[in-house]
């Protein structure tokens, strides 16, 4: 620890709650390849993809089985090679039912156009409108946790000018730690994701924005960018919601998202390690995003680790690689703690979006009692974005939508700090997400 | 595994480990260097009516919940102990029973549980409860035992440092003669002075004080903007004359400004959410406890400050928000 230096972090509010990263000295382990794999056509934020295969075709790993409907869409490869078996709608990680593609593996047989081998390719060829399309083309969507498309984000709005690209390493999420391992052990393909990230957005200067608490990742990157103009690391205080997007603007740039807006109306786009490295994959290795990295953790789990798993295949084939499901186990969370999803299904399959498993202990498990509102004032103090939860929760409740909407109920970001730290334990954020799913449905209308 | 014994509900799927009966315990906690001072300085009878206070404020809002209002009890958060201690806190320590027993009702009946309990009151209960008996029993909640008095509830009663300022100054003593008379500065700081049980001592206060900062459950911004305030106002009219007026020191040290500072104007529930509007909250007491002191007939006016200022809690609330991000300039409606 660096004395006399203060850590950037964001503004306004945030939490800090125990960081628990039991597994970050796990190295990452390729998951074995299961029998069948389970692919959703909408892993992620857009018009679901249209399904190109029928039951019975043969596929190899990496070839196109439904293709984006839309700009505001993505590509779905095979994540295996084998026949394609029922196309039918499956539980996914959101809760819901979405059509899935099952594929009955057979083998591992990729597409020849595919570069297999681990040697770096550091020479950017595509110009950037074909980086773009290639990236596009390979199905590459936001892997921390949003899955939002990045050739999306890359094509910036006609008469903005962007400036900066900033790369998330924060993983401010408590327990996962697949962006840090990644950080740890591809950290030249990241940087050369990076170059390829500038050169399609015609940046020079990016920065990437890593939490203290991964001090060896910091100092990888550092010792590593020493040669580099352009590309700066900046280590951040350990500070939830550090890694929303629009903190780290705020944190590493003293720049504000406009309410309703943009990053790019700031002059930032920014990206997910995970996904910086799927983007060094698919440019320069002509890779879809196949497969991803997943944390499987938890208090009791047996052996915390990190795995590099094939997109569709079911949790449980994690859960049983990480020492089975515990006893005492009372919820499973697809993500983390404070943003992920609770399954209840085990055979849900892992997607783009999908950063971790989570066991939690069935005494931590429920919700605690709820109690009146103390106007204590801590959700207010706690909201990154300045919002006043208790007012929001007691707005939305009455379903006074016009009011919620006044008060910014639109610009909430979901990050949970206000109901992490209620001590009525209220139900904040679920009243918010009422409230904003009111006022969706009135657009509608 | 039988998925089906999985919970299922939305993020965060982690909470704090301050909950509200951890934070009531906290300031229970906070609270006892003051009753410890308080038993040392006047004896047993401090705990007695401590004790009484506590049982009458609990058994009375048990008995609302339960028998008029129909609902599950809801003492078990605590918050009607601490009404009953910051009662006791605020009368003298040799009050007879049956004015607690009033003081509680009032406190509980109709400071808390008549507004729908716990987070909906306006008004400190506790103060609502003091204030009603200060004027329904002046004589009695205004006769100080002197310390060191043990357990007799008729001992000698003696007036409080800004009793005898006000009446001194009435009759045209400088200020200079009076302090003489009185105890010296450090003997106010740990307390040996008359007054209600729990006031006497800042010392112990700033230690629970010190506490709650640390754990997090109230922020400075309440305390060090009312007490700033004080020693500001009071300091430029020490300044002007020294010989009508008492220096700064002495009016933080004297009476209830370091119990008001610290239990009473903190209450979550009867204080502004945001930062800003608690330092609005706490210049507004600090403005009032001064005025009153200085140019009103009451020698303090720590409790009538901080209820005047619950009062304008909604209104600060409306105003006083905090900054948004990525909003420029927030209209005002
Ligand atoms: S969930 Fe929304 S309202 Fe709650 S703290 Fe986060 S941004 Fe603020
Ligand atoms: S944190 Fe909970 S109790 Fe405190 S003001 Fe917000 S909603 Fe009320």
């Amino acid at each position: 620890m660096k004395l006399h230096h203060k850590l950037k972090t964001f503004k306004l509010g945030g939490v800090h709650p125990d960081d628990q990263k039991i597994s970050a000295g796990v190295a990452i382990t390729p998951l074995p390849l299961p029998k069948v794999v389970t692919i959703p056509v909408a892993q992620h934020i857009g018009a679901p993809a249209k399904i190109i295969v029928q039951r019975g075709d043969m596929v190899k790993t990496g070839q196109i089985i439904a293709t984006h409907e839309g700009f505001v869409s993505s590509n779905i490869h095979a994540s295996a090679s084998g026949r394609i078996g029922v196309i039918e709608e499956v539980m996914d990680s959101s809760g819901f039912k979405h059509t899935a593609i099952s594929i009955r593996v057979k083998g591992d047989d990729w597409q020849e156009n595919i570069d297999l081998t681990e040697t770096l390719v550091e020479e950017i060829k595509l110009e950037p409108k074909e980086i773009v399309a290639r990236i596009m083309e390979a199905g590459v969507v936001g892997m921390g946790g949003a899955a939002f498309p990045s050739h999306v984000k890359l094509s910036v709005p006609e008469g903005k000018h962007v400036d900066h690209l900033l790369i998330n390493g924060v993983e401010c999420e408590p327990y996962l730690t697949a962006d840090h391992r990644l950080m740890l052990e591809r950290p030249k393909e990241i940087i050369v994701g990076i170059k390829i990230l500038m050169k399609a957005l015609g940046v020079d200067k990016a920065i990437i924005g890593i939490e203290d608490n991964k001090q060896d990742a910091i100092e990888l990157f550092q010792e590593l960018l020493k040669t580099e103009t352009g590309i700066a690391v900046e280590a951040l205080e350990v500070h939830y919601p550090q890694g929303g997007e629009k903190q780290l603007i705020q944190a590493l740039l003293n720049r504000e998202v406009p309410s309703g807006g943009l990053p790019a109306d700031v002059g930032a786009i920014v990206h997910n390690v995970g996904t910086t490295y799927a983007i060094y994959q698919a440019v320069q290795k002509n890779k879809p995003l196949i497969e991803r990295v997943v944390t499987v953790t938890g208090k009791s789990v047996k052996q915390p680790s990190n795995f590099l798993v094939r997109i569709g295949t079911p949790v449980i084939d994690l859960l049983i690689a990480a020492g089975g499901v515990p006893e005492d186990t009372g919820k499973i969370v697809s993500g983390g703690p404070m943003m992920g999803k609770a399954i209840a299904d085990l055979d849900v399959p892992v997607a783009k979006g999908t950063s971790g498993i989570l066991l939690i202990p069935k005494d931590e498990a429920s919700r605690a009692e709820v109690y009146n509102c103390l106007h204590c004032g801590k959700c207010i103090e706690a909201c990154p974005m300045g919002l006043e939860p208790y007012h929001l929760l007691l707005m939305s409740k009455k379903g006074n939508s016009q009011r919620a909407k006044e008060e910014h109920i639109l610009d909430c970001i979901e990050c949970g700090s206000c109901s992490f730290v209620c001590p009525s334990n209220r139900p904040i954020l679920d009243y918010i997400r009422l409230g904003k799913t009111q006022i969706r449905k009135q657009k509608k209308v | 595994m039988s998925a089906g014994l999985l919970t299922v509900s939305p993020s965060p799927h982690i909470h704090t480990e301050l909950t509200v009966p951890q934070i009531m315990r906290g300031v229970i906690f906070a609270m006892i260097p003051a009753l410890l001072f308080s038993i040392y300085n006047f004896g047993i009878g401090a705990l007695y009516v401590t004790g009484l206070s506590v049982l009458f404020c609990v058994a009375i809002e048990y008995a609302i919940a339960r028998y008029l209002l129909n609902r599950a009890a809801s003492i078990y958060d605590g918050s009607a102990i601490i009404t009953g201690m910051l009662l006791a806190f605020n009368v003298p320590s040799n009050l007879p029973w049956h004015i607690i027993l009033i003081g509680s009702a009032v406190a509980i009946g109709i400071g808390k549980m008549s507004f729908g309990g716990l987070g909906n009151n306006p008004f400190n209960p506790a103060l609502v409860g003091r204030v009603f008996l200060l004027l329904s029993f002046p004589v009695q909640m205004t006769s100080w035992p002197v310390q060191g008095a043990t357990f007799s509830l008729d001992a000698v009663t003696s007036a409080t440092p800004l009793g005898i300022l006000k009446e001194g100054i009435r009759s045209g003593t400088p200020v200079d003669t009076l302090l003489s008379e009185m105890p010296s500065y450090t003997d106010f700081f740990f307390g040996l002075q008359a007054g209600s049980l729990g006031e006497m001592s800042a010392f112990a206060l700033l230690l629970g004080l010190i506490y709650m900062l640390y754990r997090k459950i109230i922020t400075w911004h309440i305390p060090v903007s009312m007490l700033v305030t004080i020693v500001v106002m009071t300091g430029i009219f020490w300044l002007i004359d020294p010989t009508r007026y008492a220096s700064p020191l002495f009016h933080l040290l004297t009476g209830g400004v370091m119990l008001g500072a610290v239990f009473m104007a903190t209450d979550y529930v009867t204080s502004p959410f945001t930062h800003r509007g608690m330092l609005i909250f706490g210049f507004g007491i600090g403005v009032l406890t001064v005025l009153i002191r200085l140019f009103g007939s009451y020698p303090e006016g720590v409790s009538f400050a901080i209820l005047i200022m619950n009062a304008f809690v909604p209104m600060i609330n409306k105003f006083a928000k905090e900054p948004r991000y990525g909003v420029v300039k927030e209209k005002r409606k």
